[in-house]
């Protein structure tokens, strides 16, 4: 028996009313992986993150975290169970200091920690320590995406789920979030990035898979990440 | 200006008494609707049920009439929660809205069939009296209810403030209140901040009930039932979506309401209600998004 992947989809479908939004979705995220998923608009991208997350019921097939079937749960539930999603718009409370934002994220920390809890988020973003008395609203675009990942890590999830943290940042605040995946990853934590930065997001993960239409089109390697040709046959596959 | 003139220090006392005890009433609503976002009608029926407790316990200790009114209220709050407002909390804002006016003329009903055994109508709370006799500061009569409702309400705010600042609760609640579904995506335990919400409110009503049956011993089915219609309109004129500016808003329409019916001639005070809802009128058209809505939110919330 191969051990269970962090998380795994089988065979998902997600609809909103008669239409189908994603279709037979089956992809596994290893432990302490990087998994990307990309594609156009309205693909399903978001979608996929909202049904693993259960905002959204899985019409068919299966989502399960470490084997376990995660069907019927519900969002506050899955946060608990060690699934974190940073949104997409980073859905930060901009009227609450940076500290009572990062102490809303421990809402779902498992028991068992010791030391200073926020102290993932300030260690990767150090930034955030610095502000931390600061209303969130105040921070730069950059810096609240900073936030709300860091409000995600310090629920010390198992596994992250990232939708489109790269959007409507600068070039400069895109390099720092990306850097911080790759030092998320180090710790064990596995993550499903969401993303529109093809290049980046396909030169990052292990795998990168390509959603158009709410189908699975192509599976892409880091070696892959160079050949724009394949990437946007990728996109206009239909 | 005979209007002025018409206001003494003894009136100016009731007024920060009547504010008061609104001030109470618009948080306990406030609250419930922040992570509900319902507006709860009965919650006039929740001070009948406290005030009927203490017409029924008026034998008893002071002390456990009022212990005893505290906790039929905070059970009917939570029960409200349970058997209706759960059920219904994925409906529309409508549903919601027409259901606690349903589950306030239920409540008034219960409330007549078990005031009727005795064959009369209403019931007296004779035990909690006395706090309305008047004492005299520097010449002028207070009633000593005012000064704890003035007490109270700032103690109760005071306390509610410190709890929603400091403590996990509290930063759950306000989370939620901002944006539920963000929260819940936090691992924020949805039942346990209603349920903390439906507590308060219900101490509150508790505490609103002891302060109205001093006033009015008399009570019956429709009590307080008045004082909730002004109090909403209070909340809205103040702002509801902000806790503050709704208790501000209840604050001013009690203030208000005493004002005017001390300046209004003793044959013409029928005219109360139209004066104080001529003001609402006026103030919603001058400031829609609410009387304490500043800036560049009051901006943002109108769009």
């Amino acid at each position: 028996m191969p051990e269970a992947a962090a998380l795994e989809l089988d065979e998902v479908e997600v609809r909103y009313g008669s239409v189908s939004a994603v279709r037979n979705l089956s992809l596994r995220v290893g432990k302490a992986e990087i998994v990307g998923l990309i594609g156009p608009n309205g693909a399903g991208k978001s979608t996929t993150l909202h049904a693993v997350m259960g905002l959204l019921p899985a019409h068919r097939g299966e989502i399960r975290l470490h084997g376990q079937p995660l069907r019927r749960r519900s969002a506050e539930s899955i946060a608990r169970a060690g699934i974190a999603l940073v949104p997409e718009g980073r859905r930060i409370f901009g009227d609450f200091t940076v500290e009572e934002n990062l102490r809303l994220g421990l809402a779902a920390r498992r028991k068992g920690y010791m030391g200073d809890p926020l102290a993932p988020a300030f260690e990767l973003f150090p930034v955030l320590r610095e502000f931390r008395r600061r209303p969130a609203g105040a921070l730069s675009g950059g810096q609240q995406q900073q936030l709300a990942i860091g409000r995600a890590l310090v629920s010390r999830p198992d596994i992250l789920l990232l939708d489109e943290p790269s959007l409507g940042l600068a070039p400069l605040a895109v390099d720092g979030i990306f850097k911080a995946f790759t030092e998320i990853r180090e710790v064990g934590t596995t993550i499903l990035l969401v993303e529109q930065r093809a290049q980046r997001t396909v030169a990052l993960a292990s795998r990168t898979h390509v959603l158009v239409g709410g189908e699975l089109r192509m599976t892409l390697g880091p070696a892959d990440a160079e050949d724009t040709e394949k990437i946007i046959a990728a996109y206009l596959a239909s | 200006m005979s209007v002025l003139a018409s206001i003494d220090l003894n009136t100016l006392g009731d007024a920060f008494g009547l504010g008061a005890i609104y001030a109470l009433m618009a948080v306990g609503i406030g609250l419930v609707f922040g992570v509900l976002r319902l507006v709860n009608f009965a919650y006039g029926q929740l001070i009948m049920a406290g005030a009927y407790t203490l017409a029924y316990t008026t034998s008893w200790p002071v002390t456990a009439s009022i212990v005893a009114c505290f906790a039929v209220v905070v059970a009917l709050s939570l029960a409200m929660d349970r058997l209706v407002f759960r059920p219904l909390r994925s409906s529309s804002p409508a549903v919601m809205l027409v259901t606690t006016f349903a589950v306030s003329f239920l409540l008034q009903a219960v409330a007549l069939i078990i005031d009727l055994r005795d064959g009369t109508l209403g019931e007296v709370a004779s035990a909690v009296a006395p706090l309305n006799q008047a004492i005299t500061v520097g010449g002028v009569d207070i009633r000593k209810v005012t000064f704890v409702a003035v007490g109270v309400a700032l103690g109760a705010l005071v306390a509610l403030a410190l709890v929603l600042a400091r403590t996990t609760i509290g930063l759950h609640t306000r989370a939620a209140a901002s944006d539920f579904r963000t929260a819940r995506l936090l691992g924020v335990r949805a039942n346990r901040v209603i349920g903390f919400a439906v507590v308060v409110s219900g101490l509150l009503a508790g505490a609103v009930a002891v302060l109205l049956t001093v006033q009015n011993p008399f009570v019956q089915p429709a009590f307080a039932l008045e004082d909730t219609i002004v109090v909403l309109v209070g909340v809205v004129v103040g702002g509801i979506d902000r806790l503050w500016t709704a208790t501000l808003g209840g604050f001013a329409i009690g203030f208000v309401s005493v004002l005017v019916n001390a300046a209004l001639p003793t044959d013409q005070t029928i005219f109360l209600p139209s004066v104080v809802y001529a003001l609402v009128i006026v103030v919603l058209l001058l400031r829609p998004a609410g009387l304490f809505a500043w800036g560049r939110r009051a901006a943002m919330e109108r769009v």
